[in-house]
């Protein structure tokens, strides 16, 4: 038989022996999570690391003005560049651009302005699955609206596309920039005679100006980086078309989907091409998801 | 909603009438298109359907475009499974362990910064990360991981070859190693968000009963934060299903079973970018239109399934 004293002292150490070793997991999880947390960064900037390394490496005042022209060209040496892609990745997201505002704009009005409007449930449901659809789905929608009666690739189909990515994103952003608009804006508006209309459209919507605008852009941002929907529809061109026009009618080159020919390509020339415009593809695209968050955090602070 | 009542009472003009008409004409586009996405697939894929019928064509395991002119979906369904579900659980405890160095460990100048750089993740463009993955990552997975491995399965267990599979380096593996790290973002984002939201006194309560800091994080803050965890993990699902690009250039577009663990495999996304271009027979463009039709079934159920896992947790809450 221990001694009462004894028995504690026995029971403290035993404690005090598991206290340590909670300290101790607690310590090593913390190194765990912190590792786990590296491993999840360190690719990201290995690879932002590589395309602009050899990104930098690739461009020069060609790649900016060129045209792309046959493999051949590149192999010779000769002058070549993604001129063309350039201007046709403009062109096909400006229209893109034009073709979902007034549709995600309406949308929004409509989800916000008239709550109880009996389109919107119906409106809500099919915006949400357009919204979590494949961007490749998008393509095929393109393709099958477009391009088959059109009987050719062209870059209204893309820039169809495109739109089809981005009025989901703006519709919901418009939504909520919106219904952030303090109500006693629009009684201000109704209270002098205003109808709902000019209230809306000349009341609120400026009011809700800066949330609308970064709305667009991050649904920009989404669109600008994808290739899976222009695969089929814009298709992409090694040459300047010969009349404006045909940005719009012909098949028309854009950046990410001229990356991806560049990228399985079997020339080397090109593949040196390609990190040029993944680098100025990530520019751009990264770009625009900055501004739109720096415009969100100063919208948060004015508020 | 009581206040936006007396709108009610407000007469209604002939020019707010004609407002509404253009919006609702606008807004009703994008009902068409989701339900024309649904009809343009399901219509292009008729043929194939008729032809191989509704479980011969999803059951098929032939997908040969060549010479026997047969189209079966498996081997695309299977590989899509493969690579987002192996996605998910390379990419789940990564992403959960980061949202909680940020929420949790992290001084704020670091978790913001931290915070940013995964956002970055989302922010590049699937191809740029493909073609990092085809002339950077996928050559040093061949002579780093694939060689070395086979290699050594040779020597010890060459029952284990056909498992692994030739070790060129485009494969199931890489493109799901891929496919975790571009659903990171989306894991981490829903799962920081379930941990902001974890009161203050929850915390407090396990610290006051003597808990470590990994205690509190494991007994206090992850049980509160699991139905957030959970929607994140599903969206990140729902983004792997569906991601294109990326998958289409590191898979290496195999489109015929016996898939392996290092060899070739194929998606649904990525059979149809690699293939519709070049599709010339009616079969052929019918079935790709077909599958195209499944994507859409399984996307629709998997949002559904995050959309009312989010609502869920949200009730909860209230």
């Amino acid at each position: 038989m221990k001694g009462h004293d004894e028995m504690i002292n026995e029971m403290r150490k035993i404690e005090e022996k598991a206290f340590i070793w909670r300290q101790i997991r607690s310590s090593a999880m913390f190194v765990v999570v912190t590792l786990s947390t590296m491993l999840v960064i360190a690719p990201l900037v290995i690879m932002i690391g590589y395309v602009i390394v050899n990104g930098l490496g690739a461009i020069d005042a060609d790649f900016f003005t060129g045209e792309l022209g046959s493999p051949a060209r590149a192999m010779a040496g000769k002058e070549t560049g993604l001129g063309h892609t350039m201007i046709g990745t403009f062109v096909v997201d400006t229209l893109a651009l034009i073709i979902s505002a007034p549709i995600g704009v309406a949308a929004g009005i409509l989800l916000s302005e008239y709550p109880a409007h009996r389109l919107n449930p119906l409106l809500r449901v099919m915006n949400d699955t357009l919204n979590g659809m494949p961007a490749i789905m998008k393509g095929l929608l393109a393709f099958a609206l477009i391009v088959r009666p059109m009987g050719t690739f062209s870059g209204l189909s893309g820039s169809v596309a495109l739109a089809i990515v981005m009025i989901p994103i703006a519709a919901r952003s418009a939504e909520s920039a919106l219904s952030n608009v303090p109500w006693a804006i629009r009684e201000a508006g109704l209270a002098i005679g205003l109808p709902r209309w000019r209230v809306i459209m000349s009341a609120v919507m400026p009011a809700a100006k800066n949330g609308l605008v970064t709305g667009f852009l991050l649904a920009f941002a989404r669109a600008a980086g994808e290739a899976a929907p222009l695969m089929f529809t814009s298709f992409g061109s090694n040459y300047l078309p010969d009349h404006w026009m045909g940005f719009i009618l012909s098949p028309v080159d854009t950046l990410p989907q001229r990356l991806y020919a560049l990228a399985v390509s079997p020339y080397k020339e090109w593949h040196t091409m390609g990190w040029g415009a993944a680098l100025v593809l990530m520019v751009f695209v990264a770009g625009l998801f900055i501004l739109a968050r720096i415009l969100t955090n100063k919208k948060l602070q004015n508020a | 909603m009581s206040d936006r009542d007396f709108i009610r009472a407000i007469p209604v003009r002939s020019g707010d009438k004609l407002f509404v008409r253009i919006l609702e004409l606008l807004a009703a586009v994008i009902i068409l298109l989701t339900v024309g996405l649904a009809i343009i697939t399901l219509h292009g894929g008729i043929e194939a359907f008729r032809e191989f019928g509704l479980t011969g064509f999803i059951g098929g395991k032939i997908w040969d475009p060549g010479v026997s002119k047969q189209f079966g979906a498996l081997p695309f369904l299977v590989g899509t499974a493969v690579t987002s579900l192996g996605a998910l659980i390379i990419a789940f405890f990564p992403a959960v362990a980061t949202a909680v160095f940020i929420s949790e460990y992290a001084p704020e100048w670091l978790a913001k910064l931290v915070d940013n750089l995964v956002n970055l993740i989302a922010a590049v463009p699937s191809v740029v990360i493909g073609l990092w993955g085809i002339f950077v990552f996928v050559p040093w997975m061949r002579e780093a991981v694939y060689q070395p491995v086979f290699n050594w399965a040779m020597e010890h267990y060459p029952s284990l070859l056909p498992l692994l599979g030739n070790p060129v380096g485009y494969g199931l593996t890489s493109a799901t190693i891929i496919l975790a790290l571009m659903i990171i973002p989306f894991i981490v984002a829903l799962t920081k968000d379930a941990i902001d939201q974890v009161p203050v006194e929850q915390r407090e309560a396990a610290y006051a009963l003597g808990a470590t800091r990994w205690e509190v994080i494991r007994m206090a803050v992850l049980p509160y934060s699991k139905g957030g965890i959970l929607a994140g993990s599903i969206l990140g699902l729902g983004r792997a299903l569906g991601e294109t690009m990326a998958v289409a250039m590191l898979i290496g577009n195999k489109n015929t079973f016996p898939f392996s663990l290092f060899g070739p495999g194929a998606t649904i996304p990525s059979v149809i970018i690699s293939e519709f271009r070049e599709a010339v027979s009616s079969m052929h463009l019918s079935s790709l239109m077909a599958i195209g039709l499944l994507l859409f079934v399984i996307s629709m159920l998997v949002n559904m399934l995050a959309a009312w896992m989010g609502k869920k947790v949200r009730n909860e809450r209230a």
